[in-house]
């Protein structure tokens, strides 16, 4: 059991590419931690600096509060899984566990117990003797994990470890995978750039863009209050609602229509400022009359979820012409395609961000003189 | 069917046999002569004899040959894997600029080294170096020549091989040997057991390096040995050459055989999973 402490870390390409650019992060002992974000961000890489595969520039890598910035990988004591699991084709899946335990010098009949006991805690008993060719993906990444669960590490590091596996199954091992980190209680830390993997499993999570972390914060306060646009758009299964919007003395200008200017944004936000309006189609709600507070639009598509539907409400204004609006309604309402419509954002759920920077700026449920960026690591 | 088309198959199978008999009248004649009493260079139905057969017992050299060419294929065969495997390792894990153009231009000279041209040369430098009439000597110019080909290919094996496998050895603390004997290698094995058999059939079947390099004819591999049997008269003696050809070709024949039945051939890298 240890925590992770990250110091101004640096790691810099040949050619002056820095992945990660002076990170700074502490990941508690027993957390389940995820890096979020898009494919180049540097989570990967690191990732793959915490485990020593790559060597960093500059700053500090501590684990459980010993240095281990110099240290070779095998000595840092993690374990870790790869997004192709990694597994030995050569091997038995019981050699395959129990590999890490041969390195470490243990004898023959002791590591091949410690293999079958961690396997029979995996649910991987009677597939010891087969090659990982004769495994399903789902069981060779329980095998995977078999392997970095039998040499007890302080730290689990994961590497898009869902990514390898259908839809249906990756569902499962979501589940399997949060349970089994729970019961072991070892700090983890996953990358992945699926925000909804994110948001289900992690204790609390990072995203990070250009090598930055750009939000830290729990799944609920992320998903909530992105603390950009960035994040805005990049968090949630159907993405944010970003329009353009200008503040007016208390009122805010967006889309057509005025709004009242929600009351805790007033004091960060000059007249006549250049905004973006930001609100999840999840919380907002489609009236088939006029709405004094409602964005006008004319719906153009109608996408089945199962629960529910998605409709893109097409709203006039803009240099660019015509935006769209999405907005989540429930099963049965669906509207016609080609009908009016009026898209009302619930006021304390409304967000807004400068125009320029991308950042938010304080609104409905954030106190007045509250940090703009509250919880926010950059 | 219109007849058209039934004398154009018929002809087509006519011209195929006559073709498979040209080509299988050689490996008849190897498989009868050496029974024959009095073999030519036809292929006819032997007079049942063990008698060249005997007569190679008699030559001083015959059967000892076949042991020096035992001892020159192997002797290549371990130097091209050992040394083969170490250089495709390391030019496929580590950068270095002109990799690739540095591998071809090895590719392109190496059939020089062993090739007739370079004869001049080789021998000169092998007389300097002292290796004259020395089969170690042989095994390194034929190994020098053998091994471009060789890392060219198992590179191509060791290319193929993810990272994640030798990351993953590392993060468990596994040192770069370790990582190669139990991971690397044990992955890339088919690769290996064709470079092993074709460096043995290279070797084999070499005349003019251990023609040129070896002086005593007690050094001499099979395929230089095979090219001394002729008559008092100076003809060349069909009963020898024949039966010696058939034990010379039995070992070549069974290994391939053998490792293709264990490993399969393949000459190009690829992981099954």
């Amino acid at each position: 059991m240890a925590d992770i402490e990250l110091r101004r870390l640096v790691k810099e390409y040949p050619g002056g590419v820095r992945a990660v650019d002076g990170l700074d992060l502490t990941i508690a002992d027993g957390e389940f931690f995820a890096l979020l974000g898009p494919s180049g961000c540097g989570k990967t890489t690191l990732l793959r600096s915490i485990a020593g595969l790559e060597t960093v520039t500059g700053g500090h890598i501590l684990i459980g509060g010993r240095d281990v910035t110099g240290l070779a990988p095998g000595a840092r004591d993690i374990a870790m899984v790869f997004q192709d699991y990694a597994l030995f084709p050569h091997m038995t899946v019981r050699d395959n566990i129990a590999y890490p335990l041969r390195i470490r010098k243990m004898g023959r009949p002791e590591r091949h117990a410690k293999a079958e006991e961690t396997a029979e805690g995996l649910s991987l008993g009677g597939l010891l003797d087969r090659r990982p060719g004769q495994l399903s993906g789902g069981q060779q990444q329980r095998a995977a994990l078999a392997r970095a669960v039998a040499c007890h590490p302080k730290v689990f590091l994961f590497d898009e470890p869902l990514s390898n596996l259908d839809a249906r199954l990756r569902l499962e091992a979501r589940t399997f995978l949060k349970r089994l980190q729970r019961d072991l209680g070892v700090t983890t830390v996953f990358v992945t750039h699926d925000q909804a993997e994110a948001l289900a499993m992690s204790d609390r999570m990072a995203v990070m863009d250009a090598g930055r972390i750009r939000q830290i914060g729990t799944p609920t306060e992320v998903f909530q209050r992105p603390a950009s646009t960035f994040v805005a758009s990049f968090i949630g299964s159907t993405p944010m609602n970003l329009l353009d919007a200008v503040a007016d003395r208390d009122t805010l200008r967006v889309a057509g229509t005025t709004l009242p200017l929600p009351a805790a944004a007033g004091p960060h936000v000059r007249d006549g400022e250049k905004l973006v309006f930001a609100a999840r189609p999840e919380y907002m709600t489609l009236h088939r009359e006029a709405e004094p507070t409602g964005i006008e639009g004319v719906v153009a598509i109608v996408e089945n979820m199962g629960v529910g539907s998605l409709v893109s409400l097409e709203v006039p204004g803009g240099a660019d012409g015509a935006r769209i609006v999405q907005v989540t309604v429930p099963e049965g309402q669906e509207p016609e395609i080609g009908s009016r419509g009026w898209a009302v954002a619930a006021p304390e759920r409304v967000l807004l961000y400068r125009h320029d920077d991308g950042e938010l700026v304080g609104s409905e449920r954030a106190g007045a003189g509250e940090p703009v960026l509250a919880g926010a690591g950059d | 069917m219109s007849p058209r088309e039934l004398v154009g198959r018929v002809g087509f199978y006519v011209l195929i046999a006559v073709i498979t008999a040209f080509m299988a009248l050689p490996v008849l004649w190897l498989l009868l002569a050496p029974f024959d009493r009095t073999p030519t260079l036809t292929t006819s139905l032997p007079e049942w004899t063990w008698q060249n057969f005997a007569g190679l017992l008699d030559n001083p050299y015959a059967l000892a040959s076949l042991g020096n060419s035992v001892l020159l294929a192997l002797g290549s065969m371990v130097v091209v894997t050992v040394l083969g495997a170490l250089a495709a390792y390391a030019l496929s894990r580590v950068r270095i600029p002109g990799r690739d153009g540095l591998l071809y231009a090895l590719l392109l000279l190496s059939s020089i080294v062993t090739g007739t041209a370079a004869m001049v040369p080789i021998f000169l430098l092998m007389f300097e170096l002292n290796l004259i009439d020395s089969q170690l000597g042989v095994v390194l110019v034929l190994s020098g020549g053998l091994l471009p080909a060789a890392i060219f290919i198992l590179k191509d094996f060791m290319d193929a091989t993810p990272r994640s496998y030798e990351e993953s050895a590392r993060v468990f603390g596994a040192g770069p040997l370790q990582i190669l004997r139990d991971i690397v290698l044990p992955v890339v094995r088919p690769g290996i057991a064709t470079i092993a058999v074709w460096t043995v059939v290279n070797v084999w079947g070499n005349f003019l390096t251990p023609f040129i390099l070896l002086r005593s004819p007690d050094k001499s591999p099979a395929a230089v040995v095979l090219y001394t049997f002729y008559t008092e008269g100076g003809q060349a003696d069909l009963g020898l050459i024949s039966a010696f050809s058939l034990l010379y070709s039995i070992p070549v024949v069974a290994m391939y055989v053998f490792v293709n039945r264990r490993y399969g051939f393949r000459f190009h890298g690829g992981i099954k999973r």
